[in-house]
């Protein structure tokens, strides 16, 4: 199966493709040919760093393409900041807009308690109902490197606890992501990639 | 809840792993992509690949066999040595590592810290200290002295105020070795590793010193630190990482585990 990268300069994709590589999936990556979005089979936003850098899929008119993508049913995973995009903004930089398929907003993890960012192996919490976490068992282990988060909520997939509850991933229908990274974290991380490249095209989101 | 991290270290030299004290009697001990993958499968939770006499001439070597190394590799990867400018740590980053480790380069450049992570983000950016205690000074713990990486002379600064500013530079990790430490096998330095800990809000990866399983469930506890490298202790009985881990959980470490 084909998946659709997509590059927005916020770090590096090596990871990422090597490893839906490795799980057998063709990748063709686009940091603004919108017709490779318009074609996608499956789209993966990969991600680190700074929200404010999502400004640039709205400068090369991603952000539309994506969200006509995710209406037409293609299944979306977004990793990282790439998670917290679909969300309607983040403190991080309030003036930038996410996608807002999700109605809340992403925020520093308080201070003082531990440190920040969140940087490690923690455990899961998968909803048993999730299609993403599909023979992922409560406890399993996943990389995150980050210090804002989403907010637990009906569409959470999976919870993480550090300082708080967050969400560690989302579902809703096509639309997916999640707060760690998968392709650093292990067998658990290549089963939940391969999870989503399983998926069949959902019906439409929204 | 977040686990304290085993990362296993792979000195490189000419594409091969090395193994020996104080670049001494180097021995050879394998292919470094068999080496890194054997520490994954066997439970590390991060690989650490250090080319130990980096030279320009040996950038490409170094760059294939990051390459190979990253290809089957699905946990955390950061290469150090020889890293001088974003345009090598962008090298090392295309060939597939996911953090570079700097050392005397961003003690001579600090803007370099923040010139990396500006392009790849602060989480791939993991400033090295090597620092020896200063039995001269007001605080010998607190104004231990930095060195450069195999140095013999100070660097005129003091480690938890290089930490702080490696953090304001925008470091995403400190990998802090103790000289006094190193190659003892009498266990971490503690005190030097809490006080580093304590004055930054980043991850401290504990370095130097090992030699059995309670040092590293102390320099977990008592030293705060957040990880701990483990190169030598591999060689004197412990032979895993998940043996290694398997004995910090009785201990009470958390650790990740089945792995």
């Amino acid at each position: 199966m084909r998946v659709t990268v997509i590059d927005y300069k916020a770090g590096n994709l090596t990871s990422v493709l090597k490893t839906l590589r490795h799980l057998g999936a063709e990748t063709v990556v686009t940091d603004g040919d919108l017709s490779l979005v318009e074609s996608a089979e499956r789209i993966v936003l990969p991600g680190v760093g700074h929200f404010a850098a999502t400004q640039r899929l709205d400068a090369t008119g991603l952000t539309g393409a994506i969200r006509a993508a995710i209406a037409r049913g293609v299944p979306f995973l977004g990793i990282c900041v790439g998670m917290q995009w679909l969300f309607a903004g983040s403190s991080e930089a309030p003036e930038q807009p996410g996608l807002g398929v999700f109605a809340e907003n992403c925020t520093r993890f308080p201070e003082g308690r531990e440190k920040v960012p969140h940087v490690g192996w923690n455990s899961l919490e998968p909803e048993p109902a999730s299609r993403l976490f599909a023979d992922i068992e409560p406890g399993e282990y996943v990389y995150f490197t980050h210090s804002y988060k989403a907010p637990t909520t009906a569409d959470t997939a999976a919870i993480t606890h550090y300082i708080e509850p967050f969400a560690a991933a989302v579902e809703r229908n096509n639309v997916f992501g999640v707060q760690f990274h998968p392709e650093k974290s292990g067998a658990t991380g290549l089963k939940i990639l391969s999870n989503f490249l399983a998926l069949g095209a959902e019906r439409r989101s929204c | 809840m977040l686990t304290k991290r085993i990362i296993a270290c792979l000195d490189v030299h000419a594409g091969r792993v090395v193994k020996g004290v104080q670049f001494i009697d180097l021995v050879d001990a394998g292919d470094p992509a068999t080496q890194a993958a054997r520490h994954a499968r066997e439970g590390a939770d991060e690989i650490v690949l250090l080319d130990i006499t980096a030279t320009h001439e040996g950038r490409q070597t170094l760059l294939d066999t990051v390459s190979r190394t990253a290809k089957e590799l699905f946990v955390p990867f950061c290469v150090g040595g020889g890293i001088k400018s974003a345009r090598d740590a962008e090298q090392v980053f295309t060939a597939g590592a996911d953090k570079v480790s700097i050392n005397s380069a961003a003690l001579t450049d600090p803007k370099l810290i923040t010139a990396i992570g500006a392009s790849f983000g602060a989480q791939a950016v993991v400033v090295a200290i090597d620092a020896r205690r200063d039995p001269k000074a007001t605080d010998p713990v607190r104004d231990a002295q930095v060195f450069v990486h195999g140095g013999r002379k100070p660097v005129g600064r003091r480690v938890v105020e290089w930490a702080r500013e490696a953090e304001d530079r925008g470091a995403g990790e400190i990998l802090l070795t103790s000289m006094d430490a190193d190659g003892t096998r009498a266990g971490f330095d503690c005190e030097l590793t809490a006080a580093v800990s304590e004055s930054v809000s980043i991850p401290v990866i504990a370095s130097g010193g090992a030699g059995t399983v309670a040092h590293f469930v102390d320099v977990f506890s008592r030293g705060k630190a957040d990880a701990a490298l483990a190169a030598s202790i591999f060689h004197f009985g412990i032979s895993t990482s998940r043996s290694l881990k398997e004995q910090l959980q009785r201990s009470g470490v958390p650790v990740r585990l089945p792995c």
